[in-house]
């Protein structure tokens, strides 16, 4: 987690500001002070689409009539004069993390395959492909085959990929630097994407009986009729089922970063306070960060074991009921 | 900014690469490897059954050859047992033939021993008898006539002494 506001005897601190500048999404990338990398960005407005490097924009400066917003419901996002939001599918940070993260998990797991490709099935792989093949063989009998039981082969491709895709994202974002840093399974946009993928694999598949048993659940008559108590209970089932995971793995995330980006400010809080405290609070800082450091990376392989091990029972249970 | 509005352009670029990842691996990636792991697990399985059929086969080919050594060895034994008793046999016949041979041998010499001893007795007598005749004719001094009925009486004689 690279620390992006620039640090100045004369600034003070505002703490909030920083872990939220850190929390979000931005134009460019910071490495470390004076190492910024500018992205595109990529605009669609009044019918016409504009890309230009994001460091035009620096410091308030007008480009082709955008300007990054200083305040308001859209601070620090391009806006245009009247201060409207265009379409922005801009590279942001977390764009360019998440294009990173696939490319990594398809080279990985294209690599792996090009190996059994090239080997055959009658030889058994040693290192990186055969940590991956336990990962690919845990997920597709102990989670998939397990909670869905017949016919989970056509899921498992899908619970495999979105195990890897949040796996890595998490573990990239405990890096602190280039290429980790960003926040990309903290934010609720990829969480969200995530849970409708979810939502798409557990509803659009389901046979009959799911639907029967959302709108017409095996209930006593008068739960359903003349008014529909039940099916309305499951019929809200049918979506807080992904919104519970939105929620879960964007909060778990963004909790764990908060924590100790919050921890790394003590440093700069206590650096006003005196050599002696700051030096003090600075040991106990660093040691709290490791130790949070240590639990995300728990908690990285944790929320891509739940998310994926939830999918499949929701999953599971569209099928068996 | 809000961190629990979400953003619409991350949302665009999160379900493009997002579906071209799972499109990706789901077509290229994770069924090539399942299906190696797969007929991996199988080939596993076929090779553990065929080592034990194998080591089946292997035991009873044991067996068998025991049983065979075994056979062999009792009709070793049968043969050896009549061998032993076929020679006994020999034995015995030989012994019995070499037995009756020698009786033989026995028996004839007896009897040309005793056809010799009546011989040498006859011969004797007839000596005997002529030397009494002799004997006689000295003492009587006169030749005695050596008719029949002289020697006839001398025999008696000779046959009461």
């Amino acid at each position: 987690m690279g620390f992006a506001a620039p640090l100045r005897a004369s600034e003070k601190l505002d703490v909030s500001k920083l872990i939220f500048e850190h929390l979000g999404d931005s134009y460019e990338w910071h490495i470390v002070e004076g190492a910024v990398i500018p992205l595109p960005c990529i605009l669609i407005g009044d019918g016409s689409m504009e890309v230009f490097m994001s460091d035009r924009l620096e410091h308030g400066a007008t480009y082709k009539g955008y300007h990054i917003a200083e305040e308001g419901d859209y601070e620090g996002k391009i806006v245009t004069a009247t201060g409207e939001r265009p379409f922005d599918i801009s590279i942001t940070k977390n764009v360019l993390e998440l294009f990173i993260v696939c490319i990594l998990i398809c080279s990985v797991v294209l690599g792996v395959a090009r190996w059994y490709r090239k080997n055959g099935s009658k030889k058994a792989p040693g290192g990186f492909v055969g940590m991956m093949e336990a990962v690919v063989d845990f997920l597709d009998k102990d989670v998939a085959k397990e909670s869905i039981g017949h016919g989970y082969e056509r899921f498992s491709p899908y619970l495999m990929t979105v195990f890897l895709f949040i796996l890595t994202s998490n573990l990239l974002g405990l890096l602190p630097v280039f290429p980790g840093g960003a926040n990309l399974t903290g934010n609720i946009a990829v969480t969200m994407t995530c849970a409708v993928t979810a939502f798409i694999a557990i509803n659009f598949f389901a046979p009959k009986e799911y639907y029967k048993s959302i709108f017409w659940p095996d209930v006593p008559i008068f739960l359903k009729a003349p008014l529909p108590i039940m099916p309305v209970i499951e019929f809200i089932g049918v979506f807080t089922k992904p919104f519970s995971l939105t929620v879960r793995l964007f909060a778990n995330i963004m909790a764990g970063h908060i924590i100790i980006l919050a921890l790394t400010s003590v440093v700069f809080i206590t650096a006003e306070m005196g050599e002696g405290l700051c030096a003090s609070m600075t040991v106990v800082s660093v040691l709290f960060c490791i130790f949070m450091n240590c639990l995300e990376l728990l908690v990285a392989f944790i929320q891509a074991y739940v998310f994926t091990i939830l999918t499949a029972n929701f999953i599971g249970l569209a099928h068996n009921e | 900014m809000n961190p629990l509005t979400p953003d619409p352009g991350l949302i665009f670029w999160m379900v493009l690469s997002f579906g071209v990842v799972f499109f990706l691996l789901a077509k290229f990636g994770f069924p090539v490897i399942v299906k190696a792991i797969n007929e991996r697990k199988e080939f596993i399985e076929m090779s553990l059954l065929s080592a034990k059929q194998a080591n089946e086969r292997l035991a009873n080919i044991q067996a068998e050859s025991e049983k065979l050594l075994s056979d062999a060895k009792a009709q070793q034994k049968d043969i050896i047992a009549s061998a032993m008793q076929e020679k006994k046999q020999i034995v015995q016949a030989a012994q019995d033939e070499a037995q009756a041979a020698a009786d033989q041998m026995i028996e004839e010499a007896r009897q040309s021993i005793q056809a010799e001893k009546e011989r040498a007795l006859q011969d004797v007598r007839k000596e005997v008898a002529s030397l009494a005749l002799d004997i006689a004719e000295k003492v009587i001094g006169e030749r005695m006539k050596d008719d029949a009925i002289q020697r006839k009486t001398i025999e008696q004689i000779i046959d009461e002494l």
